[in-house]
């Protein structure tokens, strides 16, 4: 039991909203330490992951073209672009992405969309053109509260979305632990158990969407 | 050939160029600090495999120290005013979309290239005249990265940007981030720190105890509201799912209860993915993009998930409830 402290410092240091590298690097200190390990080993061990999962970081390359892109009116155009548009709402807008992002993901086309990639230099700027045809008095929070959307919107139509395709890797990792437990099972069969759940993801998180709509249109400019 | 080392010395080039400026920037308060933090960064891309792993450790620690005690500022980039930008877009249109969609091409049309499609009905070999020049198994991150130049090059290109302005832009974006953008990769550090101390071993175990030997329900809820809260606890369904699995999913629900397998561990994982929505050690969807998106409080992305996951979840259990048990 004792090598659940390290967990509990994550919940806690979490919790607190301590700087979150600080909590990640003293959980990791009290889980090696609790686990009998010295600090030099917890360090290595945290230092060779660390070595080992620099591809995470690769993603940041598309900062620069986005940037530029940005630089040049991107995200302006794309205002005046859903400003253009007098059937738009924050809901049926993001309801349109989630769809789009969806069927995407669910063919295996996981990269083409991302939060630096599409969500800030286009589906943000756009669905907040859109909050502001429904509310021009919106408030700040309720303009935080639209990006918020954005970016979750995103998340869940991709996590949704990506498993009905065969050869994502949760879908590998699946036959792979099932195979080593002696039981075989077709990547084909899980991306098909995927489909309910991401139908259903589909209808939830729809209906919150539109939901916002109508009370944007019950407490209207203040 | 182009493996990922490539990509990898492209990435550690872009941080050595956004250290440089960063200390050039006098008007940012910590230009010391918040060079050195990508002169580190940058380090590792370069040089990472021949530090070692305690000189890894080391170099991480650094980092952590360096953004976790506010040694992190943003600078002042000469970008352009709102106008210039209101004008931009009335110019140049629908053209501004362009150079952002390169990005998806180049990744999608190359990742197919180098590694071909194999679909049921759909099966497409790769190129032979490009794909023996890359790594197979990098493709996407490979095509990402080329994709990205290819986009940078367009963009400055066709719009006239001045030549230094994708790194100014760049840094400008990846201050906005600041010590958002370690994140990722430490909390899968401390996954792997979890692995080697035993944390799975442990959550297993307990989650077993709770697991009734004659409620198929209750025996379910335990399966799916564990991946979730787990997955929680580590950041991703990835780890949670082999822990779970061999604690409750195998024994209790497909030997036990003779649910379908391939049903289990699906839905087992997508209600992992229930719990990847509602935590900040998820950073890459979570917190990164609050980030990014610039909003005052970082768990506003999380927030927003929460009612859609808690739905999502109590859905999986009933999904698995009624589908794989028949």
């Amino acid at each position: 039991m004792l090598t659940l402290l390290g967990v509990a410092v994550v919940i806690v240091g979490f919790a607190l909203r301590f700087n979150p590298l600080l909590v990640v690097v003293a959980s990791a200190l009290v889980t090696g330490l609790a686990a009998g390990m010295s600090p030099q080993d917890v360090l290595a061990a945290f230092g060779k992951a660390f070595n080992e999962n620099r591809f995470v970081s690769v993603a940041w390359l598309v900062l620069p073209a986005i940037g530029v892109l940005e630089r040049a009116g991107l995200q302006e155009r794309a205002r005046t672009l859903i400003a253009g548009i007098k059937a738009v709402t924050v809901g049926r807008l993001l309801l349109a992405y989630m769809f789009v992002r969806q069927i995407t993901a669910a063919v295996g086309l996981i990269s083409i969309a991302g939060h630096a990639q599409t969500v800030k230099p286009l589906v943000a700027p756009m669905a907040e053109a859109a909050a502001e045809l429904q509310d021009p008095n919106i408030t700040e929070d309720e303009r935080e509260k639209v990006r918020a959307m954005s970016a979750a919107t995103d998340n869940i139509a991709l996590f949704f979305g990506e498993d009905v395709f065969l050869a994502i890797g949760s879908i590998l990792l699946m036959v792979g632990f099932m195979q080593q437990s002696g039981i075989e099972v077709a990547p084909f069969e899980l991306s098909l158990w995927a489909i309910p759940t991401a139908v259903a993801a589909f209808f939830v998180h729809g209906a919150r969407l539109l939901l916002r709509d109508v009370r944007a249109k019950r407490t209207p400019a203040k | 050939m182009i493996t990922i080392q490539a990509v990898y010395v492209l990435v550690g080039a872009l941080f050595v160029v956004f250290a440089v400026l960063s200390v050039r920037d006098a008007a940012n308060p910590r230009r010391w600090t918040t060079g050195l933090f990508w002169a580190l960064f940058a380090l590792s891309f370069l040089a990472g495999d021949l530090l070692g792993d305690l000189g890894n450790g080391v170099l991480v620690l650094s980092m952590a120290l360096i953004a976790g005690f506010g040694g992190l500022s943003t600078g002042k980039v000469a970008t352009s005013t709102a106008d210039e930008r209101k004008a931009g877009a009335a110019s140049r249109g629908n053209a501004l979309f362009l150079p952002a969609l390169i990005i998806p091409l180049v990744t999608v049309v190359g990742t197919i290239l180098i590694k071909g499609i194999e679909l049921p009905g759909l099966s497409l070999g790769p190129w032979v005249l490009v794909a023996p020049y890359f790594e197979t198994k990098q493709a996407t991150l490979i095509s990402l990265a080329a994709g990205a130049v290819a986009a940078t090059i367009v963009a400055l290109a066709i719009f006239r940007q001045p030549l230094a302005s994708p790194f100014q832009e760049g840094r400008r974006l990846m201050d906005v981030i600041g010590w958002a953008a370690l994140l990722p990769q430490m909390l899968a550090s401390l996954g792997a720190v979890f692995a080697v101390a035993g944390v799975g071993k442990v959550v297993g175990d307990l989650a077993t105890q709770f697991v009734p030997g004659d409620n198929l329900l209750i025996a379910v809820a335990v399966y799916c509201v564990g991946m979730a809260l787990f997955t929680m606890i580590m950041g991703n369904a990835f780890a949670a799912f082999p822990v779970l699995t061999a604690g409750v999913g195998i024994p209790f629900l497909i030997q036990h209860f003779g649910g379908e397998p391939a049903a289990v561990a699906a839905i087992g994982m997508l209600a992992g993915f229930c719990g990847t929505l509602m935590t900040p050690l998820a950073a890459n969807f979570n917190i990164v993009p609050a980030a990014l998106l610039e909003l005052k409080n970082r768990n506003g992305v999380i927030l927003a998930q929460i009612p859609t996951a808690l739905i999502m979840l109590a859905i999986n259990t009933m999904l698995m409830y009624a589908l794989a048990f028949r």
